[in-house]
């Protein structure tokens, strides 16, 4: 579905929210986040160039948040999210497989990850396809540390295992490659993001893009930047993946979602990602 | 024991004598209400850590009775008076009779 | 017996409400006897308490609240409109080093959270503020 079609053909139900257009009236701009008063994190800055014309600004979803969600991030022994990181952090340093490594008896420490998550997902060369930062570490496990059973894509321990993987990358500016051998994909994503799905018709595109910042029932929507994930979401009390969230989303327009750790969503988790260019990596953010 | 359940405390490394320093307490844990029902419809018994104290060189600092409505991965933050160097010992107390216990020094100048 | 369509659909909701056993609410009279059995029924002013939470909270699992009760022996928490009124008790010992403290409770919708001090003379003090819940658009 094209973007054309897509800006004419909203349904009747969902007038009510994809009639009004952007407001940022009841959200305050301008704050600025700094992690454990030393990781600077942008939270709005210009749009990557595809995105000229759509957005004047991207803003992180923190900028969404109320005063106390916010304040939970600022500080990692306030962010919930940060009792994963290390229950991530002795799963890495924990050998596992039959060749008997950790992930330590490669990467030494999570640190020298630290440019993994600006990055992903990102052609793989080797397999011929895009990655994600869960599928980069299930290659791991099966192909080089011979784990039988390897993490689930939405595991506990994989969601451990990725926002460890986010926190060391706090800070550094999202840069996903989104041409040459990603296109595709990207493409393909980019269709996702603009199709309408389920019952209620809607596609990321009228929530996350035309109407960010208004309220969906008691709650601002966000632009739908995935530069916080995994992220630790009050509701869930847990530590949440992107292609949970996506899941969830589309569940949300009673439609069928893809499955966690498709192709489909895989394409998707690029776009949307590349989308965040120029923000800062900051998983595990703190969100509703 | 609940898995996964690891505490985290958070004291200024040093301090003044008679000064008041704020500690930060958090614990993983499911802090599981009993009011809740599972996939199978059965409600989900109550597992929750219902005391936590903090003393310093055996004296209390304070002592919390907790109950179901304290969220998951329970978090509290108060203010303890330090007259002397010492440690500071946590203890949580879960609803199936396991302790988790957790210190931390602070040298008093 | 005929039968209107509002008595179906109401006799459906109490077969309903009672079949899946919706989650009680503490009654008014339940937040009473928790206070009751903390105060013995005792009076309580409202000066030399703060209670600080937020007004709205953007998901009723975790709201941030701090109490803070000057030489108070001991401060309860209470949320009126969960199905039990208890939330936890300070009690705080010989080297608080302030008779503060604050948490992150879960509220069951909009309501009143309620903290009570018990001072050391015996006398008791009561701060409450209302809290609205958040009700999100997204399960996710």
């Amino acid at each position: 579905m094209t973007r054309k079609t897509l800006l004419g053909g909203v349904s009747a139900a969902v007038v009510a929210v994809a009639a009004a257009g952007v407001g940022l009236a009841d959200i305050r701009t301008g704050d600025s986040l700094v992690i454990n008063g030393e990781i600077e994190i942008v939270t709005e800055t210009a749009p990557p160039p595809f995105l000229e014309g759509v957005f004047s600004t991207i803003y992180s979803g923190w900028v969404f948040r109320t005063d106390e969600t916010r304040a939970m991030e600022a500080d990692d022994f306030d962010n919930p999210g940060m009792l994963y990181v290390e229950q991530g952090l002795e799963a890495f340093n924990t050998a596992m497989g039959t060749e008997g490594n950790s992930c330590a008896t490669c990467h030494e420490t999570p640190e020298t990850l630290s440019t993994v998550r600006a990055t992903y997902p990102q052609w793989d060369e080797e397999h011929g396809t895009v990655q994600t930062v869960e599928m980069q570490i299930l290659e791991c496990q099966t192909e080089r540390m011979g784990v039988a059973e390897p993490y689930g894509y939405d595991s506990q321990e994989m969601r451990n295992m990725a926002a460890l993987i986010a926190s060391v990358g706090r800070g550094q500016t999202i840069n996903v490659a989104i041409d040459g051998p990603a296109a595709e994909t990207w493409a393909l994503g980019e269709e996702i993001y603009y199709t309408a799905y389920g019952q209620m018709e809607l596609s990321c595109a009228h929530c996350h893009e035309r109407n960010y910042g208004n309220l969906i029932r008691a709650d601002h929507l966000s632009q739908g930047q995935v530069n916080g994930f995994p992220t630790y979401r009050l509701k869930n009390a847990n530590i949440v993946s992107v292609h949970n969230r996506f899941r969830g989303c589309i569940r949300d327009t009673r439609g069928e979602p893809y499955a966690i750790g498709s192709p489909e969503f895989v394409a998707l988790e690029l776009y949307v990602a590349s989308r965040g260019n120029g923000l800062s990596v900051e998983g595990p953010a703190v969100r509703n | 024991m609940a898995e996964n359940v690891t505490p985290r405390v958070r004291v200024p490394r040093d301090a003044t004598a008679g000064e008041a320093v704020s500690v930060r307490t958090l614990i993983s844990h499911p802090m599981e209400s009993g009011q809740r029902r599972g996939s199978d419809g059965n409600l989900i018994p109550r597992q929750i850590i219902n005391r936590f104290t903090c003393e310093f060189n055996g004296e209390m600092v304070i002592d919390i009775t907790i109950d179901p409505a304290v969220s998951t991965n329970p978090y509290f933050q108060f203010d303890a008076t330090v007259n002397e160097s010492g440690t500071f010992q946590f203890t949580w107390y879960d609803d199936d009779g396991s302790v988790y216990t957790d210190t931390a020094d602070i040298a008093v100048a | 017996m005929t039968q209107t369509r509002r008595q179906f659909v109401g006799t459906g909701l109490a077969v309903a409400a009672a079949f899946f056993g919706l989650p009680h609410i503490a009654s008014a009279a339940q937040l009473e006897e928790a206070i009751a059995a903390f105060t013995g029924g005792a009076d309580m002013g409202g000066e030399g308490i703060t209670l600080i939470a937020p007004e709205i909270a953007e998901n009723g699992n975790t709201v941030p609240i701090e109490v803070s009760a000057p030489g108070a022996a001991a401060i309860m928490l209470l949320a009126a409109g969960n199905p039990q009124a208890d939330v936890c008790t300070f009690n705080f010992g010989p080297l608080a080093g302030s008779q503060m403290a604050s948490t992150r409770i879960r509220l069951a919708g909009e309501q009143e959270v309620v903290a009570i001090a018990r001072m050391p003379d015996g006398t008791f003090k009561q701060a409450r503020q209302n809290v609205r819940v958040t009700i999100g658009g997204c399960g996710g």
